[in-house]
């Protein structure tokens, strides 16, 4: 028998990866609900973009890139539906036919002409846009697919590559179709 | 018209106007505005506790056993940050309470001031809401939302930290009709089609029971009613949690006693074996379910919930029903009624065998314990307790451990909100203060506080609070000198190591009582049990009754930790048994 009140964990399922939206009220300590339900649970962040997106009705629109087991994932938006301030909620499943998927870098090059030349190839390649140059640097953007960026991360890390900056993905559903009103109602 | 007060007389007005008559709370430098504007009023009571968590368990109390919500009023810093454990276990065991704290002044905030603390950041988890007022005319409106907020769809409490120079601050009040609140809006009916699915498992059931929660009390009183109705429509069996309980008559035929790691025999089998699972305003707590693995494996469920959220968080169910357990209930009825008429002799046959392997269940007894003729057993206490207050409509809190499951298993309860108890966070410490928020709603009335000596230690300030305000609640101490489910768990999984879990000094209750300005009773003897709670009962006064129980007494049924509801132990001989199979005890 265990030693413990408690009992033990048999989780093997499978993780996801999956993107979780939230409109909420853009008002003081929104965010910190948001997070803190997702340390307080145990749920991991991966990454995480806000910003409002309706300035009549004062609402933001929260991203989070996550993973976790089918009921976890259902948990993570029951839970976030609870929260007052949130008014709907969506996750997006990694799925290219349903949803569109985004992400944009800001990347920095620094070293001599010859370097930076190769650099600027890749850069090339990948349908960067230039946005600063100088003679010993320059900055490009990037705004692709996380994995698109990942690969592009690893070719040019080699030719200069000094500094990152990434939004994390940002989701939207393909056609003429919205996330409709899920308060209150079992996911 | 539009009026200007200050935020102080705002805040006020707003708890007039949500027709609060009680506040508990104490004092200090961030709420003095609010201390002033308190004296120069009639139509709110103050009470002052001894310590803020004294304040916030009180409010618990008062709340459970009102339906109303609880109200508090404590200072800055320190005085919120006591209130944290008040705040979640109100949270746990959702209790309505609306707790106002005062904050540093505006321009201070972020400095580092005296009694400064980041209020809202540390109560965000434990509370459904809350907010720090930044300006006066959000004043009454945060007052407003936060009653709505606490009191509707899955009650909780909520926190407001009012900074305090806005409670100086003249401002514009808002009248509580204006108010809307967007993303807020707590479904209520439940689903039709859903219960039409759950009406149609009910009619096809062979083995079915009812299990029923927290909910059901927090529905409100008719609920209780309803769900009575319901389990006479339909002849099912019932079993509660321990927040339930109440709502069914704890003496009634169809009623199986508490479930769960203490509950008894035949309601823990009877979940195991049922073919179906009426969930109404439960949780599936993980006391409940023991091994959720092994969890009734072969029923289909229906859980109705008023937070979306319960639903399928811990146990897949069949059907779930969002909304009111009232309505619902009501609904479930009417539609069994019209469908079904004379469903319970109809379907009696159906479920003959239920009943019969249900009695065979019943006959192991598993809330018997032996007779004692030298030593008090706690067990007997609490019967003893139950059958000289059951004449009268007695309300019964508890500390948390050994003494909490007997009083749950031996006190049977009649009616809703008689008992109040700390459940989900289990909050030694609970149970006196929320005595005296208790009586302070229902003076006339006996209030009992079943107790461990350990757990009565961590709030006894507040006897003082009892003393202050002539509230005669009775502190029955079931004291065995242990900390007794910390020791029971020790005997049976730590090898009897008991390591810090015996209280080598303890007051002596009766002089304690006596300096507090209560009184103090002391029974040794199982003889002079029944003469001393009687003596306790008559005193109009508050009374620590130090009851000296057998000292290594355990608490059985029990379901070992990794079980499931059919693997139950009974008592010790059970333990032996299974030591000689395997000793996968002890």
């Amino acid at each position: 028998m265990s030693k413990s009140a408690y009992s033990t964990d048999i989780t093997e399922e499978k993780l996801e990866r999956v993107i979780i939206v939230a409109w909420v009220d853009n008002e003081t300590g929104v965010l910190a609900r948001v997070a803190g339900l997702f340390s307080g649970r145990g749920y991991n962040i991966e990454s995480l973009a806000v910003a409002e997106v309706d300035e009549e009705r004062n609402i933001s629109r929260i991203t989070i890139a996550t993973n976790g087991t089918k009921l976890v994932i259902e948990q993570i938006k029951a839970q976030l539906l609870k929260l007052v301030p949130v008014h709907k909620v969506a996750d997006f499943k990694i799925d290219l036919d349903k949803s569109v998927f985004k992400e944009l870098a800001l990347i920095k090059f620094i070293g001599d002409a010859e370097v930076l030349k190769q650099a600027e190839q890749i850069c090339v390649d990948f349908k960067g846009e230039f946005l600063d140059k100088t003679p010993q640097s320059f900055i490009i953007q990037l705004v692709k697919k996380r994995s698109e960026i990942n690969n592009f991360i690893k070719k040019a890390k080699p030719f200069g590559l000094a500094s990152i900056t990434r939004s994390g993905p940002l989701a939207m559903s393909k056609g003429s179709e919205t996330i409709k009103d899920n308060k209150g109602k079992i996911l | 018209m539009s009026m200007e007060l200050t935020g102080a007389e705002i805040v006020f007005k707003a708890l007039a106007d949500h027709q609060v008559e009680y506040i508990f709370g104490y004092p200090g430098g961030a709420v003095l505005p609010l201390y002033d504007q308190l004296s120069k009023q009639k139509k709110i009571k103050h009470i002052l506790v001894r310590h803020e968590q004294g304040a916030g368990h009180a409010a618990e109390g008062y709340a459970r056993s009102t339906g109303k919500p609880g109200i508090v009023l404590v200072t800055s810093g320190p005085g919120a940050t006591n209130m944290v454990t008040a705040l979640t276990d109100a949270y746990m065991d959702s209790i309505p309470l609306v707790c106002i704290t005062g904050q540093v002044p505006s321009h201070l905030i972020g400095t580092d001031a005296f009694q400064e603390c980041d209020t809202t950041g540390i109560t965000r988890p434990c509370t459904k809401h809350n907010w720090l007022v930044k300006d006066v005319n959000q004043l009454a409106e945060t007052i407003h939302k936060a009653f709505r907020i606490a009191t509707t769809g899955r009650p909780g409490p909520v926190l407001i930290d009012i900074p305090k120079d806005i409670q100086f601050k003249k401002g514009i009040y808002k009248s509580n009709e204006k108010i809307e609140i967007d993303s807020y809006q707590p479904n209520y009916k439940g689903d039709a089609t859903e219960i039409e699915k759950a009406i149609e498992l009910i009619a096809q059931a062979k083995k079915p029971i009812f299990y029923t929660g927290g909910g059901v009390v927090n529905a409100g009183e008719k609920a209780s009613e309803t769900l009575r109705e319901l389990v006479s429509t339909t002849g099912f069996p019932i079993t509660s949690t321990l927040q339930g309980l109440g709502c069914y008559p704890g003496e009634d035929s169809q009623f199986l006693g508490m479930l769960g790691m203490h509950g008894t025999y035949e309601a823990n089998h009877a979940m195991h074996d049922c073919d179906l699972m009426i969930n109404i305003g439960a949780r599936f707590d993980d006391r409940i379910t023991g091994m959720v693995s092994k969890f009734s494996p072969g029923s289909k469920k229906i859980h109705i919930d008023i937070d979306a959220s319960s639903i399928n968080k811990v146990v897949k169910v069949d059907v779930g029903i969002v909304g009111d357990a009232q309505s619902i209930m009501s609904s479930m009825v009417d539609i069994i009624k019209k469908k079904y008429p004379g469903f319970r002799s109809s379907n009696k046959e159906k479920i003959s065998d239920w009943w019969k392997q249900i009695e065979i269940w019943r006959e192991k007894k598993s809330l018997s314990f032996r007779e004692d003729k030298s030593v008090i057993l706690p067990q007997y206490a609490v019967q003893r307790l139950y059958e000289l207050t059951k004449n009268q409509d007695t309300f019964i809190t508890t500390e948390v451990g050994q003494h909490q499951m007997w009083a749950a298993q031996h006190y049977k309860f009649s009616k809703p909100n008689r008992w109040m108890t700390s459940g989900g966070l289990g909050t030694m410490g609970y149970g006196l203060p929320a005595a005296i928020g208790v009586q302070v709603a229902h003076p006339k009335r006996l209030v009992i506080d079943i107790a461990g000596e350990a757990s009565i230690l961590m709030c006894i300030q507040e006897l003082s609070t009892a003393v202050q305000y002539r509230l005669p609640v009775k502190i029955f101490i079931l004291n065995n000198e242990y900390m007794g489910m910390v020791r029971q768990w020790q005997e049976l999984l730590h090898d009897k190591n008991y390591s810090e879990s015996y209280s080598e000094a303890l007051p002596d209750f009766v002089k304690l009582a006596e300096a507090y300005g209560a009184i103090g009773i002391r029974a040794d003897k199982p003889a002079e049990l029944d003469e001393k709670i009687k003596e306790m009962i008559s005193v109009d006064r508050p009374v620590i009754f130090d009851c000296r129980v057998t000292k290594e007494e355990n608490c059985y049924p029990m379901i070992p930790s990794g079980k499931a509801h059919n693997e139950m132990i009974l008592g010790a001989e059970d333990e032996e048994v299974i030591t000689e199979e395997g000793k996968v005890l002890v």
